[in-house]
């Protein structure tokens, strides 16, 4: 059903109350002053005697009650510097006025002494090993020595920044009761409650995080408001009043988390059939100066590295360095956009290698029913990689516009190149191997008194349309109007833990408790005699309430250690036609045309599934042709929307969206993830449609002109 | 003291004339449905319009508007009484996590009634100033194109 987004009326009308919306009482602002060198020990932090401090509170490590520790992953992160810093950006004091441009102020008037110490800026050239994985599968030599080619290729993504457009922003305040209160844009209420607890020693039920209205999150608001939530909690307590902290454009950009940068190198032995036979794929991604999520990244990463390939013999090794830059982290698709750029442009080298059509090569080695992956699970169902690819391929009609391209080529005198290109993908549904087991997530369905139905559930509404689909899930197992449902906000006082909303993990696996739910709801009052159509009076006075937990399915099984078998439940499979024109000139690269087929499982609201695939898409379009992270000495340089440019409505084409549902038994109505897959096949498919206009094969992100003028000096193209 | 008329109404603002008018339609005002993107004016969300033609509230110093007229979101319709605009974009996908929606309506809601076309390349081109992270745009253009059908 296309049914419309449920606090759709709010965000229309400017009435939802994003955190910078909030008034309080006695509110500080508060600033956070950071570190202004790579690396280096803290000798001295000046507070400039000239300038006046009365009204300005100012909180340092040495305020913190607790332990001074970000905790995520691991605890090497302080919430506040206290003898070293580590990265550009890092945070040293947070500071607060009652007016906000007098904090600002006042925050220049913070100076640090440091003594520098040599910064690690290449992770080439890192020496600390944050994690590193291998998988394995058949015999590596044995499958090289079968091969008739071998295909070698190094390929580089960027950073990615996920420029939401409502920056950072926490308030937090103490009740009189002694609960330290949160409210936030956030991703996940109870990582926050989670990370607070150690810093701010107290019963758990004396903290209380709450979401308010979020502004796109792309991840980037996974795991940094922990940070920001400490730091807001800690000035609170200090100065005892509520206490407000929002970054501006320039310093969330440069502070916050990006996505992962990688290089991963393939080496790939073919039958000259295509038949794949040895795939040995190296990853090395750039983890920043701390932990963060890097492991879970990397292990996505490498976990969809091969590609949605079957192949006997396959070694993918990965690992994660720390370098003397802001820590990476969270950011849609989590590692698999990485990898799966380097997986499918690789298929295009092979094809043009072996002299064969990569289409063919595709579908000679596509996932299909029965098919193994490289860690050995075998796909028992709902693997929609064919129907995506030929989907794709009949919509966007490819023969026909590959040949149109070559013909347009031909006429010397037409100032573009054109050409076509095609990737697929796969992406796994939820948490990674056990990762849901031991989550143990709850959500339930509660009938209230009134007659209401109310869904509880700690996932939230950042865009992506949480709020929409679960109540729709409740009401078709209940069988009632999509009007009747009320999803309770995110509070951690109020909802359970249903785990964070990340890794398009909410529709199926919060979807599936709260279906559950929904139909023992169900039982029970059809055992009470009441009879469908419910009416709102039939349901009045029943108190009725019901929390499921995530349980294992039986048939899924993985082994953390070697990192074998069912690494997903399921997994999601898109394919992508991209037709692209350089200019001859100035190598502008223009998007005509992009058709993309995507295996969901089973869309529960095209309208959303749709909006899902679109926005990804154009993402993936910035990741591939737009977005340029600078770094200068460990820092972000372009920081600002005037220089970091995503997309906008003239950057983007119209898209052609096919939704191809296999269901998967397990999901809500068989639906699947959604969110990660579409960000991850824009970006191989537009380099390979340059390669097919220009003849040069790119291996680097993002596709920039002067990135193609380079290459076509470097590599003498073909002549036009 | 400097006086303007916002969304119909005579408004007052004591205070410093270089103050952003988005600073003073947020705090002054209270009227906080129009957002803060970048500072810069390059993402569009604090677009207002003014006299009728959408210009980003966080380049404009509020001296700048005294005597003329100033419209944001607040002006278009309530949850309850949706816009004919506001409702094309609930049924198109027009908003997904709702930060440039404002922005991005009051845009719209210029083109629609300079007599904008029913041409999607020119309601790209109306938009282009406002960034949207979310919804690749293809919802947004949509929404307007419903709405100016129905005009």
């Amino acid at each position: 059903m296309r049914s419309r987004r449920k606090e759709g009326p709010e965000k229309l009308t400017g009435v939802a109350k994003y955190i910078d919306d909030f008034r309080f009482q006695d509110v500080l602002h508060a600033v956070t002053v950071r570190a202004t060198v790579p690396r280096g020990r803290i000798k001295q932090i000046h507070f400039d005697p000239s300038f006046d401090w009365t009204g300005v509170v100012v909180a340092t490590a040495d305020d913190i009650p607790g332990e001074n520790t970000v905790l995520l992953i691991e605890r090497d992160q302080p919430v506040l510097a206290r003898d070293e810093v580590r990265h550009v950006e890092e945070p040293l004091l947070v500071l607060g006025h009652p007016d906000r441009a007098m904090a600002y102020d006042a925050s220049k008037h913070v100076r640090i002494d440091y003594d520098p110490l040599e910064p690690v800026l290449d992770p080439e050239r890192s020496s600390t090993v944050f994690k590193s994985f291998e998988i394995q599968k058949g015999d590596l030599e044995a499958g090289f020595a079968e091969a008739d080619a071998i295909v070698e290729e190094e390929y580089r993504v960027p950073h990615q920044e996920q420029a939401y457009i409502e920056t950072n922003g926490i308030a937090a305040w103490e009740e009189s009761d002694g609960t330290l209160v949160v409210l936030g844009s956030m991703q996940c209420p109870y990582y926050v409650h989670k990370a607070l607890l150690p810093i701010f020693p107290r019963d758990p039920g004396k903290i209380r995080v709450i979401q308010a209205a979020t502004g796109g999150g792309f991840g980037g608001k996974e795991e940094y408001p922990n940070i920001i939530a400490a730091h807001a909690a800690l000035l609170a307590l200090k100065a005892k009043r509520p206490v407000k902290l929002v970054y501006d454009r320039h310093e969330d950009m440069r502070a916050t988390t990006k996505r992962h940068p990688a290089r991963i190198r393939h080496r790939t032995g073919v039958r000259r059939d295509g038949t794949l036979v040895a795939q040995d794929i190296d990853v090395l991604m750039d983890g920043g100066a701390y932990i963060t999520l890097s492991p879970v990244v990397l292990s996505r990463g490498i976990l969809h590295a091969s590609g949605p390939y079957e192949c006997p013999n396959v070694r993918i090794r990965g690992r994660v360095v720390a370098t003397n830059t802001p820590p990476n982290g969270a950011f849609r698709g989590f590692g698999a956009p990485q990898t799966l750029f380097a997986a499918e442009l690789h298929m295009e080298k092979i094809a043009k290698t072996l002299g064969i059509d990569s289409v063919a090569l595709r579908r000679k080695n596509l996932f299909r029913l029965g098919s193994t992956t490289a860690t050995g699970q075998v796909l028992r169902e709902s693997v929609g990689a064919r129907q995506t690819l030929d989907r794709a391929l009949e919509k966007s009609q490819y023969s026909r516009r590959k040949k149109a391209a070559a013909r347009w080529n031909r006429v010397r005198k037409n100032p573009t190149w054109r050409g076509v290109g095609l990737a697929t993908v796969f992406h796994g549904a939820g948490f990674t191997g056990s990762g849901e087991i031991f989550l143990k997530s709850r959500a339930g369905v509660r009938l209230t008194p009134a007659g209401d139905i109310v869904v509880d559930a700690a996932s939230t509404e950042i865009g992506q349309g949480t709020t929409s689909i679960l109540a729709q899930i409740v009401a078709e197992a209940l069988d009632v109007p999509y009007e009747w449902i009320r999803v309770e906000t995110p509070d951690t006082n109020q909802v359970p833990n249903s785990g964070p909303t990340v890794a398009s993990r909410t529709c199926m696996i919060v979807g599936g408790l709260l279906e559950r739910s929904a139909d023992k709801i169900k039982e029970r009052l059809a055992a009470d005699g009441v009879r469908w159509p419910l009416t709102r009076a039939a349901l009045r006075g029943k108190n009725l309430s019901i929390t499921e937990e995530f349980e294992k399915p039986g048939e899924i099984e993985w082994d953390e250690e070697t990192y074998r078998g069912d690494a997903y439940g399921a997994y999601g499979y898109a394919t992508l036609v991209a037709e692209v024109e350089v200019d001859k000139l100035t190598y502008e690269v223009t998007i005509r045309d992009v058709v993309t087929a995507q295996d969901v499982g089973r869309a529960i609201n095209p309208l959303l599934v749709e909006g899902q695939i679109l926005g990804g898409t154009v993402q993936g379009i910035g990741y591939a042709l737009l977005e340029n992270v600078v770094f200068e000495n460990g820092a972000m340089a372009n920081a600002q929307f005037t220089n970091y440019v995503i997309p906008t409505t003239l950057d983007t084409p119209p898209i052609r969206v096919e939704i191809v549902e296999e269901p998967y038994s397990r999901g809500p109505f068989g639906a699947k993830g959604v969110g990660e897959l579409p960000m991850d096949v824009p970006a191989p498919a537009i380099v390979a449609a340059i390669h097919d206009a220009t003849g040069l094969f790119l291996t680097a992100l993002p596709a920039l002109p002067e990135q193609i003028e380079e290459a076509f000096h470097d590599r003498a193209p073909r002549q036009r | 003291m400097i006086e303007l008329r916002v969304n119909g109404r005579k408004r007052r603002f004591r205070g410093p004339a270089f103050k952003r008018l988005l600073d003073v339609l947020r705090e002054d005002f209270r009227l906080t449905g129009t957002k803060e993107g970048c500072g810069e004016g390059e993402c569009g969300a604090c677009t207002v319009l003014i006299d009728g033609e959408p210009v980003n509230a966080c380049l404009v110093p509020v001296c700048q508007v005294a005597g003329r007229r100033v419209e944001t979101v607040e002006a278009l319709g309530t949850p309850e009484g949706l816009s004919p605009l506001q409702k094309a974009f609930l049924e198109a996908g027009g908003t997904q996590c709702g930060i440039c929606t404002p922005g991005m309506l009051v845009t719209a809601w210029a083109y629609l009634r300079s007599g904008g076309r029913d041409d999607p390349d020119a309601i790209r081109v109306a938009l282009s100033g406002n960034l949207c992270r979310c919804t690749g745009y293809q919802q947004i253009v949509e929404s307007v194109l419903t709405a100016v059908r129905r005009r």
